[in-house]
């Protein structure tokens, strides 16, 4: 199985050097910080007094305090609505751009433009098209004669944010999704046609099945964006006092550990926010075995 | 006759929805430009084109006391950093993992792939202690050093495409008596530069778009980053008032990200496109 250069005498020495910095990474970096993260999350630690012993309390707080609950609800209430949102939505300007249409790379940069700049800036303008009294956003809907809401307001602060992320990562699906669509040779459409298959048979028959492997690839790290979403929420939903009208958990751990000093249940909030995506990771490969096709 | 008609209803829907969807892409970029060259009185009309146009709010940039050349500078500096580290450590483990034969590659790198499954936050925590513990918070170095620790991403990118480089390469290189480390430097980085660029670009705009890593480490302006200063100055002036200095404020951080993209944007693009095939 393993084929390739062979490393000559001295040249092994070569080649773990080159592979340190990575192991280093992964050592210390990663699996020892993980293990740093579990083992944390069993004490109770402000980083000033010495580390005290708490058993499973930090995890009993996970599951008692209403507050660590909600930061757990919001994430995943966000994650369920967001990425079906960003998949659809980004398959959707892929299949527009995958015809034959003028001013196409026009269209691709617009569309792309969000996901190059940071969320931090945008967020300010969103701010303000959000602004209840002098937004864009309710102008605009004030004029086609819709009443306008307050959109950062606890009701629909979750609307707000789907759109905004939504908005930021459309452009990088789009991409996937358009590297996808190319793939598909051009014939299995013409014989479609001649077969007499309408086009929303041809997308149900041919298109789908055929990306399914962007489909995953998008799901999967949309998922994973969905769980570490932070940027749009810190700036959209903090409050003056520093909590958040959406909080979200990573939200919730910054402040848990940087605000409250309490870096051992902010460690168990790491661990369980982990235990999440590694548990809906191994169920979409799951599901990949299943459903994903490659050729 | 009537394919060539639903052709044409076909493409009047298809410019139709991408008009639109662009519109709602753009308008907040051009709210963004059109509102950093109002005055603060008029920072609530709904014009598009400022009515007494000013520069007064990007020279104001640099008066208040966030000190935005200094957000700027440190920014740079951070994400170059970020950028070399990054390159440098993933390019040689990628070589390592799609090149040389060795001992436990399919394994190392199968653990490597694995990290890339948990979130970032999940070392934040340890990774603070130890760099408050070196007396590191409030300097950059927490920012940029891990950086020179490779990374699962980046090794995953310039792998895949280290792999598509002709093996006979190699053996020509071995035949002229090259060595490892020169089969990586004078064939496999020369070669490798659409990747390289890609995941340059990439590294590039993570680290100057980061949030979390900034707060966490380089929490207080001015000695701070562009995302950090603008997320404080955004609170100070959400309540002071002057939207419009906020808004020159960040049209300034997004230029050379935007500029960026508008010149290497085949390499963005093929670097996700790059990143979304499975091997």
């Amino acid at each position: 199985m393993e084929s390739g250069l062979k490393p000559l005498g001295k040249e092994k020495l070569w080649l773990w050097l080159m592979l340190t910095p990575t192991l280093i990474g992964l050592v210390f970096g990663i699996v020892g910080s993980i293990l740093a993260t579990l083992g944390l999350s069993f004490t109770h630690w402000d980083l000033l007094t010495p580390p005290r012993w708490a058993g499973l309390e930090n995890y009993k707080v996970l599951f008692t305090d209403p507050k660590l609950i909600k930061a757990l609800v919001n994430t995943i209430t966000f994650s369920l609505l967001y990425v079906p949102a960003v998949v659809v939505a980004s398959l959707a300007v892929a299949m527009l751009m995958n015809r034959k249409i003028k001013g196409l790379s026009i269209f691709r940069t617009i569309y792309f433009l969000p996901a190059v700049t940071s969320a931090v800036a945008t967020a300010i303008v969103w701010n303000m098209i959000y602004g209840q009294d002098h937004g864009l956003l309710n102008w605009v809907l004030g004029r086609i004669g819709i009443a306008g809401v307050s959109w950062l307001s606890t009701k629909n602060v979750l609307s707000a944010l789907i759109i905004v992320n939504v908005w930021g990562a459309i452009g990088e699906g789009m991409i996937i999704f358009l590297a996808g669509l190319t793939t598909i040779p051009k014939d299995y459409y013409e014989a479609a046609t001649l077969d007499g298959a309408n086009r929303r048979k041809q997308f149900w028959k041919i298109t789908l099945p055929l990306i399914t492997p962007s489909i995953f690839f998008q799901t999967l790290m949309s998922t994973i964006n969905a769980f570490q979403a932070y940027d749009y929420i810190y700036m959209l939903t903090r409050r003056g006092q520093g909590d958040s009208t959406f909080p979200v958990m990573v939200y919730s751990i910054y402040r848990n550990a940087w605000t409250f000093f309490n870096y051992g249940g902010a460690s168990a909030q790491a661990i369980e926010l982990s235990l999440f995506v590694v548990a809906l990771m191994a169920f979409y490969f799951w599901l990949e075995k299943r459903y994903v096709f490659y050729d | 006759m009537s394919a060539k008609r639903s052709k044409k209803i076909l493409d009047l829907i298809t410019y139709t929805l991408l008009i639109l969807g662009a519109i709602t892409m753009i308008t907040p970029f051009l709210w963004m430009i059109a509102t950093s060259f109002k005055l603060p009185a008029d920072q609530y009309t709904h014009t598009l084109i400022p009515t007494n146009p000013t520069l007064q709010n990007f020279r104001e940039l640099f008066k208040v006391d966030i000190n935005f050349p200094r957000l700027f500078l440190n920014s740079t500096l951070i994400s170059i950093m970020v950028v070399v580290g990054q390159l440098l450590t993933c390019a040689m483990a990628a070589f390592c993992f799609a090149v040389v034969k060795f001992k436990g590659r399919n394994l190392l790198f199968a653990l490597l792939m694995v990290t890339m499954m948990f979130p970032a936050q999940v070392t934040l925590i340890p990774n603070f202690i130890i760099f408050k513990w070196l007396k590191l918070v409030g300097t950059s170095v927490p920012l940029w050093l891990p950086a020179f620790m490779g990374g699962a991403f980046g090794t995953f990118l310039l792998r895949q495409y280290f792999l598509s480089v002709p093996k006979e390469l190699i053996d020509a290189a071995r035949m002229d008596g090259a060595s490892l480390f020169q089969i990586f430097w004078k064939i496999y980085m020369p070669l490798g530069k659409p990747a390289l660029s890609a995941l340059a670009i990439f590294v590039f705009k993570d680290a100057w778009n980061d949030l979390l890593h900034p707060l966490v480490y380089m929490p207080s302006v001015p000695n701070t980053t562009l995302t950090v200063g603008l997320a404080f100055f955004n609170q100070q002036l959400t309540f002071g008032g002057k939207f419009t200095v906020l808004m020159a404020g960040a049209l300034i951080s997004i230029l050379p990200l935007v500029l960026v993209f508008f010149i290497a944007q085949k390499q963005f693009i093929e670097g996700i496109s790059l990143s979304g095939i499975r091997h």
